[in-house]
């Protein structure tokens, strides 16, 4: 794996008076009931994880599981209780705040549910404002801002202010002063979850153009599993601040850890999120059609294809050596079966 | 029983009202009692029952306890009067160096405090003054009366009227846009015209420090307290009171403080203006939605940058309101602090209602008016403002403003110069139109009151008597028939039945200082000419609300007219009453019920604007016609902030009962404007405000109680 840009070692955050000390006293076995009991709200517990340069980890959860917490726990908008954070190696929590602030300014950025633009600033002034905020001059923030309202598509409402813009295009100002800064590690906490279907839709799209382009270590929250499986290059599922699973889409959807990410998992399509190598039988390479798949393939987009063949679909990786076949009726196995036993 | 079930509060409240009844026709009115007037307790009368109580002397005619409790708390203002003594003339004696005599001396520390307070609070609006008007005080205070004496030249000369009539036009041209401009300058050419630059510019001068302090002081304090619970905490109760202290009552201690004159006058208005500011400023605070500070703080914010560029601006519309209140607080005590010797149009006001000269008067009011509408309209176009960065501007557009106040400088000098050629041997009147030198209407007005008046007098006269004989009089006479026992069971019934044994307490025990003090019958009497206010504001308040609710545009337009009267000083509005009605309690009931009549209006428009649209459609929907809609939906959502209209109503209506002591009532306010010229006056004054304050509190109390309760319950908490 390339570095490491992200890294939680044992991290809990506890809301409540003398939570330092219940933690210490509990020696890492943190069970909610018992703190809630004694005036302690868990909001993440125990979490553990990395997430490398240029990866996209989705943290997925009900409302309430703790995944706002986690992310303020990693952008340091909350102290975390107990537990180790680095960004890019260095201690999060060792860092004073003039630290803390220069990180803010030049690495990181994020994105709020409730856009929380600033109400008396205009379009590109919100975005201009980390900038002017590090004390780049009036001329070359706006300038800057100006770029970031065209790349989200902006152009000819820069000087709307927030209250005249739709909730799809606030969240736009909100993505572009994200970015403006130009940061490497970026934060979205539920970005389109207060948006339409319609506009949620093409926002994840318009959203993906943007990562394909800009390539940013990415920490994005949601409660909704479809746009988990759409966005994620891994996925961390939540339940009462524990991360249940963390794994790509496709292993969580094969092997789903714990009862609860199963009950997430079985409505899935896979045919959506499993690609040919996960169900292809690696050891039989002889007696194959002429029909050849990529083991990269998406299920569902070779799937007609793989179904109209009567003898062994051979798969084939990127320098078109047989890695593996598949049987025709293994896709409807896939898609239709599996789902009651989960594998 | 099935109805007692079924409407348990009604029923309590019947048998609150049946005990309160039954208690008023049990207890009889002592044959020895009558209405007090005068400061009978202070009087001494072979009558009076005396008791003593740390070492003061407390004299009152003794009553039945069921019909007027004994004034327990009799030895309250004159031990307020020692303590304030005490303090500023014997406590913490320290040693100070003195610039005159070049020698330590001792002094008490509140005296020394005040008397540093008092020379910085004059230099400073000594400093505009001058800046304004000429003089030589802000040079001597850098130098001495010899050095000025050398150097006569270096006496400030003040600014010619139309180089401040440019200047205010070219900043609202700034500001706001052509509109303001023109407002700005037709201004300051009436109040040069109409020969009340000097007294125009003194009270500028005054608010020009007063109000900017306020707002600072206001602003700072009310970041503290976001930020310290404790600060808070300790702020609040201060808070509360401060806001139904009539202001008229801080005045006299702040005569003992701080002594005569404008500086004492700022200070003093400082006091009034900060807790609204305060208070404002938390609201908007707290008001912000946490992510909006959490983005400010990942934008890099330093803890600084966070507070001046994400948090204020962002509660931009709470702190906003409490600038306006600033602002309209300023111009309410540049006319009330006349009264312990604030120079400028206040001054001129109250000498022309002294004279009942109701032209000049009238003419004085206005001025403060539309200063005080300019300056509002101006700070609040200052806080909208905003920058264009897409213009490519050429450096004369970029500069304009400037280069037009350097021109118009130039002219007025020159044009002042000129003046001194055209109008030799007389006044310049192209530097500064001399008081009593510019167009006068006074005697128009005069005229058209003596018209009003021979005209009408019939009319007027009967009006007038028909309601003090029959309405007003029977009135005051119930009021001052409840016995104080029924009172509090009224009272403290009333607290319990809306917020249980919590409000109950709080009522009861600021009922009980006012039953303790000497000054029972005076605030039923300030209550009863309240009530009359406001029973009549909330009519009409609603009505009209209610009315111009029904078209968008009326609505607007009626909240635009709200907030233009509440601009004009309170002191205003009696001169139009005055003009009719002359000096009556008429007069002062008019003036209250005008005034009280704002709040009530834009408290039901607001609150009816705010039932969700949502809400209306669903209803015309379902075919319920105009009337049904507003009574059985809008009406009911929009009655807790209606509520609330109705607590500031009554605290209109309190300060307005008071300030018409100034006319002439017998109620708590005649004692207090009587504190002023009462060299004990000062724990006399302070206890009377307190009693009003306290009035307001038991009303606030109760009404916030039961909007809070009422909002749960209808889920729009
Ligand atoms: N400032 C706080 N004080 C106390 N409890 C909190 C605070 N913030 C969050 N919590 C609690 O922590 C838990 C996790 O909250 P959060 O991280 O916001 O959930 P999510 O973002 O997954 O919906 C919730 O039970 C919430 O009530
Ligand atoms: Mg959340």
């Amino acid at each position: 794996m390339s570095e490491t840009v992200i890294k939680c070692e044992s991290v809990y955050k506890i809301f409540g008076e003398n939570a330092k000390k219940m933690l210490e006293e509990s020696n890492g076995n943190v069970d909610a009931k018992t703190f809630q009991e004694k005036g302690c709200i868990v909001g993440v517990n125990n979490a553990s994880f990395e997430v490398a340069k240029g990866e996209m980890l989705v943290v997925m959860g009900l409302s309430g599981s703790g995944k706002s917490t986690l992310l303020r726990c990693i952008s340091r908008l909350t102290d975390a209780t107990g537990g180790k954070i680095f960004i890019e190696g260095q201690d999060l929590l060792e860092l004073n705040n003039k630290e803390l602030i220069e990180l803010r300014r030049n690495k990181m950025g994020m994105v709020f549910q409730s856009f929380a633009l600033l109400p008396h600033k205009t379009v590109v002034e919100n975005i201009a404002f980390p900038l002017q905020i590090k004390g780049t001059n009036t001329e070359d923030s706006i300038n800057r801002a100006m770029e970031m309202v065209k790349l989200v598509g902006l152009d000819g409402r820069e000087n709307y202010f927030p209250r005249e813009l739709s909730g799809g295009q606030q969240q736009r100002v909100g993505i572009a002063r994200s970015l403006a800064v130009e940061p490497d590690i970026w934060f979205l906490d539920e970005p389109f979850s207060a948006l339409d279907p319609l506009i949620r839709k093409e926002m994840q799209d318009e959203f993906l153009r943007l990562q394909e382009k800009l390539q940013k270590t990415i920490m994005f929250i949601t409660h909704d599993f479809d746009e988990a499986l759409k966005l994620a290059d891994r996925i961390a599922i939540m339940k009462d601040g524990i991360i249940e699973q963390l794994d790509t889409p496709a292993k969580i959807v094969l092997n789903p850890a714990t009862e609860y990410v199963r009950k997430f998992t079985e409505e899935v399509p896979r045919e959506k999120v499993l690609i040919i190598e996960d169900v292809m039988d690696a050891s039989s390479k002889d007696n194959l059609g002429d029909l050849k798949v990529s083991k990269d393939e998406i299920i569902e987009n070779v799937a007609e294809k793989i179904l109209t063949q009567e003898k062994l679909v051979g798969v084939v990786d990127s320098n078109n050596n047989i890695v593996g076949s598949i049987k025709p009726s293994k896709i409807i196995d896939t898609v239709f079966g599996g789902r009651k036993n989960g594998s | 029983m099935e109805y007692l079930k079924k409407y348990p509060k009604l029923f309590q409240w019947l048998f609150l009202l049946i005990v309160f009844f039954a208690l008023c026709f049990a207890i009889d009115v002592p044959e020895t009692y009558k209405f007090i007037r005068g400061q009978a307790e202070f009087v001494k009368d072979p009558n009076q029952s005396v008791y003593f109580f740390l070492g003061k002397e407390v004299r009152y005619y003794a009553f039945d306890v069921f019909w007027r409790l004994p004034p327990l708390l009799g030895w309250l203002p004159i031990w307020i009067n020692d303590s304030l003594f005490f303090l500023m003339n014997e406590w913490m004696p320290m040693e100070f160096w003195n610039e005159d005599t070049q020698e330590f001396k001792t002094r008490p520390l509140l005296l020394e405090i005040s008397r540093n307070l008092t020379s910085f609070m004059t230099f400073l609006i000594e400093l505009i003054r001058e800046i304004l008007l000429g003089g030589l005080e802000t040079i001597v205070a850098f130098t001495s009366w010899d050095f000025i004496d050398a150097y006569p030249w270096l006496e400030l000369p003040g600014l010619p009227w139309t180089i401040v009539a440019a200047g205010a036009a070219i900043l609202s041209y700034k500001l706001s846009g052509k509109g303001l401009a023109l407002f700005a300058g037709l201004t300051m050419i009436y109040i040069s015209i109409f020969g009340q630059w000097k007294p125009s510019m003194q009270t500028l001068s005054f608010i020009l420090v007063a109000a900017p302090l306020s707002f600072i002081f206001g602003l700072g304090l009310g970041i503290a307290a976001y930020k310290s619970k404790r600060v808070e905490k300790a702020l609040y109760p201060i808070l509360l009171v401060m806001q139904t202290m009539p202001q008229y009552a801080v005045l006299v201690p702040a005569l003992v403080l701080f002594g005569v004159g404008d500086h004492a006058a700022v200070i003093i208005t400082m006091v009034v203006a900060v807790p609204p500011m305060i208070l404002l400023t938390i609201l908007g605070l707290r008001a912000i939605p946490p992510e909006v500070i959490e983005a400010g703080r990942m934008s890099g914010c330093t803890n600084w940058q966070l507070m001046f560029k994400v948090l204020i601006p962002t509660a931009r519309r709470d702190i906003l309101i409490g600038v306006n209140q600033v602002i309209m607080v300023c111009f309410s005590m540049a006319v009330i602090s006349a009264f312990i010797g604030a120079k400028g149009l206040g001054f001129n006001l109250l000498l022309a209602l002294n004279q009942l000269n109701i032209g000049l008067a009238l003419e004085a009011g206005l001025c403060i008016s539309l200063i005080a509408i300019l300056l509002d309209k101006m700070s609040l176009a200052w806080a909208n403002k905003q920058t264009d960065y897409f213009g490519n501007l050429s450096f004369y557009q970029r500069n304009k403003n400037v280069i037009f106040f350097a021109a118009s400088f130039v002219i007025g000098i020159i044009l002042a110069y000129v003046g001194t050629f055209i109008f030799k041997g007389s006044f310049n009147y192209l530097f500064e139109i001399p008081h009593n030198k510019g167009i006068s209407t006074a005697d128009f007005w005069n005229k058209g009151v003596d018209w009003i008046f021979d005209t009408f007098f019939v009319y007027i006269k009967a009006f007038n008597t028909w309601l003090i004989q029959d309405v007003l009089q029977p009135m005051r006479a119930l009021y001052l028939r409840m016995p104080a026992v029924a009172t509090l069971v009224l009272a403290v019934g009333a607290g319990y039945l809306i917020g249980g044994i919590r409000s109950a307490l709080v009522v009861a025990a600021l009922t009980l200082f006012i039953a303790l003090s000497p000054w029972w019958d005076r605030a039923l009497v300030t209550l009863y000419m309240a009530t009359f206010g406001v029973v009549i504001s909330c009519l009409i308040g609603f009505t009209v609300g209610t009315l111009c609710f029904q078209n968008k545009k009326s609505a607007a337009f009626m909240l635009g007219v709200c907030d233009i009267f509440q601009t004009f000083p309170s002191f205003v509005y009696l001169i139009p009453v005055m003009m009719l009605f002359g000096i009556t309690d008429t007069s002062v009931l008019i003036a209250v019920i005008v005034y009280a009549t704002i709040p009530a209006t834009r408290y039901t428009i607001e609150g009816l604007r705010s039932v969700p649209v949502g809400l209306h459609e669903a209803a015309t929907m379902s075919g319920v016609n105009k009337f049904q809609r507003l009574t059985k939906i809008e009406f009911p959502l929009a009655f807790p902030h209606m509520m609330l209209g109705l607590n500031q109503t009554i605290v209109f209506a309190l300060f307005m009962v008071i300030i018409g002591a100034f006319i002439g009532t017998e109620d708590l306010g005649q004692y207090i404007l009587k504190a002023l010229s009462d060299k004990n006056g000062a724990g006399i004054g302070l206890t009377l405000g307190i009693c009003v304050a306290f009035i307001g509190l038991i009303f606030d109390n109760l009404i916030r109680t039961w909007v809070e309760k009422r909002k749960k319950h209808l889920g729009i908490a």
